[in-house]
């Protein structure tokens, strides 16, 4: 199984706290967290409790208070802003929840930012955009503008785009959560058959028990630490 | 061009995609701008014209250097002086020649008894130095001939709007006098408004009402090897009298209007009230536009793009509706000011630095508003997009 591949992503003793003093909000309040390449692992909880806190401070768009954050062995939180911005780009692939395509880009021109960002020439960047947007089935659309997509299409054109660059971590909040339940199941099996490789890492942080399936393991936050890791089949029965 | 600066490019390339894709922001940007940039040109431009009217004398009567009384402060202004002056000119070292002008405001009678009030300009009837610039009809040197006067194309124009058709040989009289038109001439038209009558000196002493001293300038020209300034100190020597090179007193008669006159206020509040538009509506409109965008900006920083590349996207942006709304503004108070110039007013006159003026509110404008957007930009962290 992919659970003994190469540490991806490990952190110990993450603290994150929103506002000060009587406002102030503790949303990670230590978590250890170990993630392998090859694996797709999911994170669970209750809503509050941290996952969307958790996965900025993993991908480097928030800064972590306290503990460490290492990611391919770069501990995110020595770097300047500079170095972080640069190593997201190289590093890192994003499916958000809203899909965040830029409206007024073609599909085709969205897809390729994360080449362009790297410094890739627009030719060779819009054709390997094209390749993988051929491959999440939007092959003959690579000139349409988002608005002339259904949700479950704009959520395929941002998995394209968040793979474009060859990502070796793969950051997912709720990819399924504004889509229905046949679009959502599609979404992830493109996830799982373009996005799973051998030398990259998956999180996908979700609600949606439908999907739990295709998770190698299941981390279960609650109030601002990850409690248990359960291999995928034991949290299904958990809730079946 | 690196690898660097060639993504720079192809970031930039969707910025202004960014941009035209919102069809409706970017008119309506580009239209606050351009609203700006006309309003301040054209109203520029005709505050520089009635500037440029308040010394078309010096430019009509064309001399190197301008004599007056000590106390006269710009060219549209008479304290006379005695006769004798022109000879105590003429006998400064470094003197070519000087001679008499008279200049005076009066009334023209037409054959009906209506009046017209002209300016009457009397040259040195035997050199006729500053005899109009360009004839349309008749000889400068016909001014010789009896009761002689040229008119230029604001008397016929002001003749025929009294349903006078003013040609070579008709007369009117001025203080009881015949005049008769021996020739029509192009003047450049003056802030006093009234058309120029040119005559002889003598004989614009007949038409003019009599008084003590009659001599209003003396015209010099240096000798060919003598610089201007020199001579003009040389003559401000003699007691009660000024000289200015014709650049001097034309600067002088500006200054005084700009100073003593309502003038500068009423345009500058105008040019004023355009740069405020253009400050509120092109600067709200593309902060709503960065407002808008923060989200697809947030999301560009969280892929990887720097503070930089997303600053120069949002600058990009709005120079390029800067210069957008710069054009077709500045191109739109052209044609205007171009249509006031055929039809004779109001003045219109546009030297580069009006259009530079311009160009640096609208660079002021974008700056503002690409910078207030920019601190939202900043401010941004990439996380919202989780959000
Ligand atoms: N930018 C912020 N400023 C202040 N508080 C915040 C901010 N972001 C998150 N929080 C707080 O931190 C806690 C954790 O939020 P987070 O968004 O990580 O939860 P979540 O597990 O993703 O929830 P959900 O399942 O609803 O998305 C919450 O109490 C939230 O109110
Ligand atoms: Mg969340």
């Amino acid at each position: 199984m992919s659970n003994d591949g190469r540490a991806a992503v490990r952190t110990r003793g993450v603290i994150k706290t929103f506002g000060r003093g009587d406002n102030a909000v503790q949303a990670l309040k230590g978590v250890d967290f170990d993630a392998h390449c090859g694996e797709m692992i999911m994170i669970v909880g209750p809503s509050g409790c941290g996952k969307t806190t958790f996965l900025s401070v993993v991908c480097g768009t928030m800064r972590a208070d306290e503990g460490s954050i290492e990611v391919f062995d770069t501990d995110l939180l020595k770097l300047s802003t500079g170095k972080l911005t640069a190593f997201r780009g190289a590093n890192v692939g994003f499916v958000f929840q809203q899909f965040n395509l830029i409206p007024t880009w073609s599909i085709l021109e969205n897809a390729s930012v994360p080449l362009l960002l790297n410094g890739t020439s627009r030719r060779k960047a819009e054709e390997e955009a094209a390749r993988l947007l051929t491959e999440v089935g939007l092959g003959k659309r690579l000139n349409a503008y988002p608005s002339q997509l259904s949700g479950g299409q704009q959520q395929r054109v941002a998995i394209a785009r968040s793979l474009v660059h060859q990502p070796r971590l793969l950051i997912c909040d709720e990819p399924t959560a504004s889509l229905d339940a046949a679009n959502g199941r599609k979404v992830m099996e493109l996830l799982k058959a373009s996005a799973c490789r051998a030398d990259r890492c998956v999180i996908v942080v979700t609600h949606d028990s439908r999907i739990f399936s295709f998770a190698d393991r299941i981390a279960e936050m609650e109030d601002g630490v990850v409690k248990t890791i359960h291999a995928s089949g034991d949290y299904k029965a958990h809730f079946i | 061009m690196g690898p660097l600066g060639l993504f720079r490019g192809l970031m930039l390339r969707l910025a202004l995609k960014m941009l035209y894709g919102d069809v409706a922001k970017f008119l309506m940007l580009v239209g606050g701008l351009t609203f700006c940039a006309l309003l301040m040109t054209q109203q520029s431009g005709v505050f520089c014209g009635l500037m440029r009217w308040t010394t078309a004398t010096i430019r009509n009567v064309d001399v190197p250097i301008w004599v007056c009384d000590a106390k006269v402060e710009q060219v549209n202004e008479v304290v006379p002086l005695r006769d004798i002056e022109v000879a105590r000119v003429r006998s400064v070292e470094g003197v070519e020649w000087a001679v008499p002008l008279y200049w005076g405001i009066i009334q023209a009678r037409l054959r009906d008894g209506s009046f017209q009030q002209v300016q009457i300009t009397g040259l040195d009837a035997s050199t006729l130095v500053g005899h109009p610039p360009r004839m349309t009809a008749g000889n400068v040197e016909d001014l010789r001939l009896p009761n002689a006067v040229i008119v230029d194309q604001i008397a016929v124009k002001k003749f025929k709007s009294k349903g006078y058709d003013l040609k070579v040989g008709d007369t009117f009289e001025m203080n009881d006098k015949e005049a008769r038109v021996v020739g029509l001439c192009i003047a450049e038209p003056s802030f006093m408004g009234q058309p120029y009558v040119y005559t002889t000196y003598e004989r614009a002493l007949e038409y003019a009402p009599p008084q003590r001293k009659q001599l209003s300038f003396v015209l010099v020209k240096p000798k060919p090897d003598v610089p201007a300034a020199e001579v003009v100190s040389r003559i401000r020597k003699i007691p009660g009298i000024a000289a200015y090179t014709s650049d001097e007193f034309s600067k002088r008669t500006m200054a005084w209007y700009f100073i003593y006159t309502g003038i500068p206020k009423s345009f500058g509040f105008v040019v004023l009230l355009g740069a405020v538009v253009g400050i509120v509506i092109s600067g709200q409109t593309f902060y709503l536009f960065v407002h808008e965008n923060i989200r697809n900006l947030a999301a560009l920083k969280a892929m990887g793009a720097s503070n930089t590349l997303v600053s120069e996207m949002v600058l990009l942006q709005a120079f390029t509706a800067g210069i957008t709304g710069y054009g077709l503004g500045v191109g739109a108070a052209t044609l205007l000011g171009m249509n006031f110039l055929e039809r004779g007013e109001p003045p219109f006159f546009l030297p580069w630095q009006v259009l530079a003026f311009t160009g640096s509110v609208i660079v002021f404008i974008c700056l503002l508003a690409a910078c207030i957007g920019l601190l939202k930009v900043f401010r941004a962290e990439p996380a919202v997009v989780f959000r």
